[in-house]
């Protein structure tokens, strides 16, 4: 299994190589050949799944080759339980993504394809990477496509809302570069050894101010990503203005950027700094339950809504993430899976009705439920999964979470699952205004059911949802032995060893002290 | 063995949803009405076998539990999908697949109007309920107990908004949906503050060690008791979340009489029973529990003596008839308040179905004051009606009687008597409601449209049997519980709920246990006298109810002429809805608003951004994207800041 990540890693570039070779014309044939790549990519990847073994070591598929010997950077990548999900995640959604823009793209159908592709590599070249200099190009690579995703193929306001995803980004990403650097030179500093490989840097520990400063660094290019209240305000309008594929693609794998980079880099690198912003970083993650479910709630477009509420439920995954304990970090890892195919569907959904209408306005619809009856049983369980009802696959993550933050944090807690009830109100709301009622708008009256082609891009996605639902055993073992080594990495105070580690060392090295019965007040 | 069969009673209904969801347009309406009334014939048949099955074990072995797999595991947090029958849940199946069975079969008759799909789509929801239902009182822990109690206020949503082509129906549905979630967020603080505890959540780990894991009287059991409770007070419609239910009744008259009257409904009470290990740990919260049962008793009677609609009235008087059950639990009568349970699920489905057959009769009129002297063209239903009207009104040997009055004389006996007058003045305000609705329905003349007049007709068989069957359970089914009281003096008959239910609440009466066993035992002379204070209020009631509406049908509006504030506040059900309008609805809603113009687009986009101002100029700088050679800019810009550290870190 060399170079298997490799593979899995450059096939979309591959792909868009060969799609460069079509002629610009010829738009049924890209579309053709862009959905045969990424299923073909799918079922490369798929293998993942099953030969990932849980229990196994760290990080697996590991490919070790020197890259820039003067700087100390390697081509290093591997995946552990938590990245091999994401990766399936991000595999699977490709294909549908072309899927559902078959109808949507219709001009520089070429190049729009060409990105998608391109954007895919750098995802999962973040979730490969095991190096920061490999993560850094792969984040960086990721950006610019979806830049162009927003800025050209999207709506009125697109420059704006592509700028605006520009700016924030790029903040972001010059202070985790600056980060970057300087842990790379205090590396230098302590060992005499340039090297950008992850698990190097992790050994050295970092002393308390500089370690507090690099965290904050990496820690606001990822709430930025996440988003994370008040970092938040680049998404709604991105998504608004970006088309369907973009912000499927946008919610379902690049949020998961900032919560992925929390898990991987920016908190296991700096442990006792994210035990000190703990409460503050925890505190943002509840009000971002609340704000986002609030300001999503009063939202004309249909779109910004799942936007806002996409800001909420980030801010669950965040909160199970500073649970620091096995129960609320699975939760949160399983949540990130489940954001990806409630929200990703939603958007979906958001871009079937403005196929048919378009426009995403709340208002323009109403009674859709009578005219559309497939469309609306698939709508209402992607509504019932956003909301967590329990047999779908949000509950879940979102029980996890509060289970697990409420044995450390119980106030907050307590307060972010007022959120449950806050969800309900603004999707069952915003439901009631597109589904139920009489069709009271003439455009309305004979809008076309799901196509088969919608359907095949939705199915998955409810069979996901119903599966994590009832029965998220093999997801979750998939990533236990994973946050288990998290937890312990993130939970360990600098030179000894974490707590409950020392405990059980201390039960087993009893019986061997122990005295002999009998011997007891001997001298 | 019985236990691995267990599985089949969810599973009958699961296997209905499917059938009708995914093929019902295929099977058409033959088909779903075999499928849907015939897999939950099938559960209760399933039930009842378990329940023999039972019965016919020692009473400290009455248990049988499968587990079918581990649903949640991750780190020390764990839940299976298992189930558990006891005594306890054996009866709730019983009341679920059996009252459910009759219901469904009504609902061929009564929905039969609608097209295909909306045939199936009616039976889909229905089996879904019941699979919903039966997965809350089975569970083996309190996670999978709550996803039934979440499934079922689905269920109840979908079927209030089933024809939501009107949107006040929708809204109904919708209203319902969110009010029970705000008990269901009390109730997620429960299990959260449970699972630190006891580490657990699964019954078998927490009931049993709750008097050694918790002190009696403390702050955690006060909470975690508390909390669960907020869960009872939203699913089961009490003060002060019950304003869902009168709304709910929005929904088809069979869905009222399953979900809304004899079983979902219901759940609050079977909850707090099935965790009365803990209840007994918190007295405090048992107080409340009371406390706030009997003022919801009280409360919505007074209501219900005033609404013109006769579903109305109906939906009141389950509220009303819910705060009984608490009241009984919540003096740790809980074999007490199950029995109501199971009395009011046979009287009030009868009185829901009853009242379907009436609007069914006069094609959607539910106004009662455009109905009267139905008695003649309704005949299966007046008597069935007068069969359940009698229960509810607590007049002996009908099932209300013995159920109420254990509640009542167990209050009583637990030195509440305060509690136990507004319990008494409730059976009498009962009594005058019930029969108000039954004399403007039945008695009197009709006073509804000539068009009416000739199309008045009795249900088809579909309807009336069930109807039948439930009114011979409203006469006989309180002879279940007959308190020692009478019991003895009829030569030893037994109190047959309460033994059964011993093993279950054994600890915490085995006064109550002794009872059950039929022993001789010297009655206080109060309960007798208690029993007919309740008898004789009752009849009050009932002959009030003649006079005002039957006798001096004038003298009602002079009243209400004469108390017009009094009136004025309960036809208006006291302006609650108005209340949380004003100062939780609107508020939440104007500081929605204002986080996101002021805050999101004002402050933040404002402040942080650096100025809109900014991006708009940016706008026109790289205003079409693709051309402009943003790209060059952007790597320009990027990298140059990349070489710019590195050469300050270098050489700097």
């Amino acid at each position: 299994m060399a170079f298997y990540l490799t593979t899995i890693l450059f096939f979309p570039i591959l792909g868009a190589v060969m799609l460069a070779g079509i002629p610009g014309r010829n738009r049924a044939a890209i579309r053709q050949a862009t959905l045969a790549i990424a299923v073909i990519h799918f079922l490369i990847a798929l293998p993942l799944w099953w030969l990932y073994a849980p229990g196994g070591a760290d990080y697996q598929f590991v490919e070790h080759v020197p890259w820039i010997d003067s700087l100390g950077v390697e081509y290093h990548l591997g995946v552990d339980g938590v990245s091999v999900l994401l990766t399936l995640l991000t595999v699977l959604l490709t294909p549908l993504a072309v899927l559902g823009s078959w109808r949507y793209i219709d001009h520089h159908v070429k190049e729009f394809h060409i990105l998608l592709l391109v954007l895919t590599t750098g995802m999962l070249g973040v979730f490969f990477a095991l190096d920061l200099f490999v993560f850094y190009v792969f984040w960086e690579l990721m950006l610019v496509p979806m830049y162009f995703l927003i800025g050209v193929w999207g709506g009125e306001q697109r420059v704006y809302a592509a700028v605006k995803f520009f700016l924030y980004t790029f903040l972001g990403g010059v202070l985790m570069l600056v980060g970057i650097l300087a842990l790379y030179f205090h590396h230098q500093g302590v060992t005499g050894v340039y090297t950008t490989s992850l698990a190097d840097l992790m050994a050295i520990p970092v002393p308390g101010e500089l370690q507090l400063a690099l965290f904050l660094a990496f820690a606001i290019a990822f709430a930025i990503k996440v988003p994370m209240f008040p970092f938040h305000t680049w998404l709604p309008d991105a998504h608004v203005q970006a088309p369907a594929a973009g912000s499927v693609i946008l919610a379902a794998v690049l949020l998961k950027m900032g919560t992925y980079g929390f898990y991987r880099f920016a908190m296991p690198l700096f442990p006792e700094a994210a035990r000190q912003a703990l409460p503050w970083i925890a505190g943002l993650a509840v009000v971002g339950v609340i704000y986002g479910a609030m300001v999503a709630l009063v939202q004309p477009n249909v779109k910004k809504l799942v936007a806002y509420s996409s800001v909420s439920h980030l801010g669950f995954v965040m909160l199970g993430l500073f649970a620091l304990n096995v129960t609320g970090v699975q939760g949160s890892v399983i949540q990130m899976i489940n954001h990806g195919i409630s929200t990703g569907a939603l958007f979906f959904i958001c871009g079937m009705l403005y196929e048919r209408r378009h426009t995403y306005e709340i208002a323009q619809f109403g009674g859709l439920s009578t005219v559309m009856p497939v469309f609306a049983v698939l709508f209402m369980i992607v509504t019932l999964s956003s909301i967590g009802l329990p047999g779908l696959n949000g509950f879940v993550g979102e029980f996890l979470i509060l289970v697990g933050m409420f044995q450390n944090h119980p106030w907050m807690t307590g307060i972010a699952t007022a959120g449950v009830i806050l969800a309900a109100y603004y999707m069952l709301r915003m439901f009631q205004s597109v589904m139920f009622g009489d069709v009271e708008i003439e455009a309305n009256r004979k809008l076309p059911d799901l196509s088969g082609r919608e359907v095949a891009v939705l199915l998955p996605l409810v069979a996901l949802i119903v599966w994590i639902g009832v029965y998220p055993a093999p997801f979750l073992s998939r990533t236990e032995p994973s946050v288990d080594r998290f937890v312990e990495r993130v939970t360990r105070t600098a030179g000894t060893q974490p707590a409950e580690v020392a405990e059980l060392d201390a039960d087993e090295a009893e019986p061997p002290e122990a005295v002999p019965a009998g011997l007891e007040g001997r001298p | 063995m019985a236990a691995n069969w267990i599985w089949l009673v969810p599973a009958l209904p699961l296997a209905g949803v499917l059938v009708n969801g995914l093929l019902g347009r295929r099977i058409g309406k033959g088909g779903v009405s075999v499928i849907g009334p015939g897999m939950v014939g099938a559960a209760f048949a399933v039930s009842l076998w378990l329940f023999l099955d039972l019965a016919a074990r020692a009473p400290e072995a009455r248990t049988l539990s499968q587990n079918v797999y581990t649903w949640i595991s991750a780190g020390d947090f764990r839940a299976s999908v298992a189930f558990l029958v006891d005594p306890l849940s054996a009866t709730l199946m019983l009341v679920v697949t059996g009252v459910g069975f009759l219901i469904h079969v009504y609902s061929v008759g009564y929905m039969h109007d609608e097209d295909r799909r909306g045939f199936a789509r009616y039976f889909t929801y229905l089996n879904l309920f019941t699979f919903a239902m039966l997965v809350l009182v089975m569970a083996d822990n309190f996670l999978l107990l709550f996803v039934g109690w979440e499934g079922v206020g689905l269920c109840s949503y979908l079927l209030i908004g089933f024809w939501f082509k009107d949107r006040a129906n929708a809204t109904a549905g919708k209203k319902a949906f969110i009010v029970n979630r705000i008990g269901d967020f009390g109730f997620l603080l429960g299990i959260f503050l449970m699972f630190g505890a006891f580490g657990s959540v699964a019954f078998a780990d927490v009931l049993p060690s709750a008097a050694t894991v918790l002190d009696a009287g403390g702050p955690l059991a006060f909470w975690i008791c508390l909390f669960l409770f907020v869960g009872a007070v939203g699913k089961s419609a009490q003060i002060p979340l019950y304003v869902w239910l009168p709304d709910a009744m929005a929904g088809p008259t069979p869905v009222s009489a399953l979900i809304h009257a004899a079983t979902m409904v219901t759940a609050g009470v079977y909850m707090v029973a099935r965790s009365h290990a803990l209840y007994d740990m918190a007295p405090a919260v048992l107080a409340i529990v009371a406390g706030i049962g009997a003022a919801t008793a009280l409360y919505a009677a007074t209501i219900g003596l005033v609404q013109t609609d006769i579903k109305k009235v109906l939906a009141y008087s389950t509220i009303s008839q819910l705060g009984y059950m608490f009241l009984g639990v919540g003096v740790a009568a809980y074999a007490a308040g199950i029995f109501h349970l199971v009395t009011h699920a046979f009287f009030k489905a009868l009185l829901f179905l009853g009242a379907g057959s009436v609007i069914h009769a006069l094609h959607g009129e539910q106004d009662m004051r455009r109905m009267g002297g139905l008695k003649r063209a309704l005949p299966v239903t007046y008597w069935t009606m007068l069969a359940a009207t009698l229960a509810i009104a607590g007049i002996p040997p009908l099932a209300g009687f013995f159920s109420k009055d254990e509640i009542l004389w167990r209050t009583w006996d637990a030195g509440h008597p305060v509690l136990w007058a507004i319990g008494l003045a409730t059976a009498g305000l009962t009594a005058l409601y019930m029969f108000r609705l039954f004399f403007l329905t039945f008695h009197g003349s009709f006073r509804g449209t000539g068009e009416q007049r000739q199309h008045l007709h009795e249900s088809p068989p579909s309807m009336t049997i069930p109807l039948t069957v439930l009114g011979a359970l409203s006469v006989v089914g309180g002879w279940i519980g007959i308190p020692p009281a009478i019991g003895q003096t009829l030569g030893g008959v037994p109190n047959a709920i309460e033994s059964w239910l011993a093993p279950v609440f054994a600890d915490a009466h085995a006064e109550g246990a002794a009872h059950a066993a039929g022993e001789a035992h010297a009655i206080p002379p109060m309960e007798y006298a208690l029993m007919a204070a309740s008898i004789a209020v009752a009849l009050l009631g009932i002959l009030a109810a003649r006079y005002l509406w039957l006798t001096r049908p004038e003298l009602p509006v002079r009243i209400g002429l004469q108390f017009r504030v009094a009136a004025t506040v309960l036809s208006n059900k006291y302006y609650v809805d108005e209340l949380y309008d004003a100062i939780v609805v609107r508020p939440y809603n104007a500081l929605s608003h204002f986080a996101w113009r002021v805050i999101d687009e004002g402050l933040i986009d404002g402040l942080v951004v650096g100025g809109t101002g900014a991006v708009v100029r940016w706008q026109s700088r790289v205003s079409s994207a693709w051309q402009s050679g943003a790209i060059p800019t952007y790597v320009t810009v990027f990298f140059g800041g990349v070489v710019a550290i590195l050469v300050y870190y270098l050489f700097g």
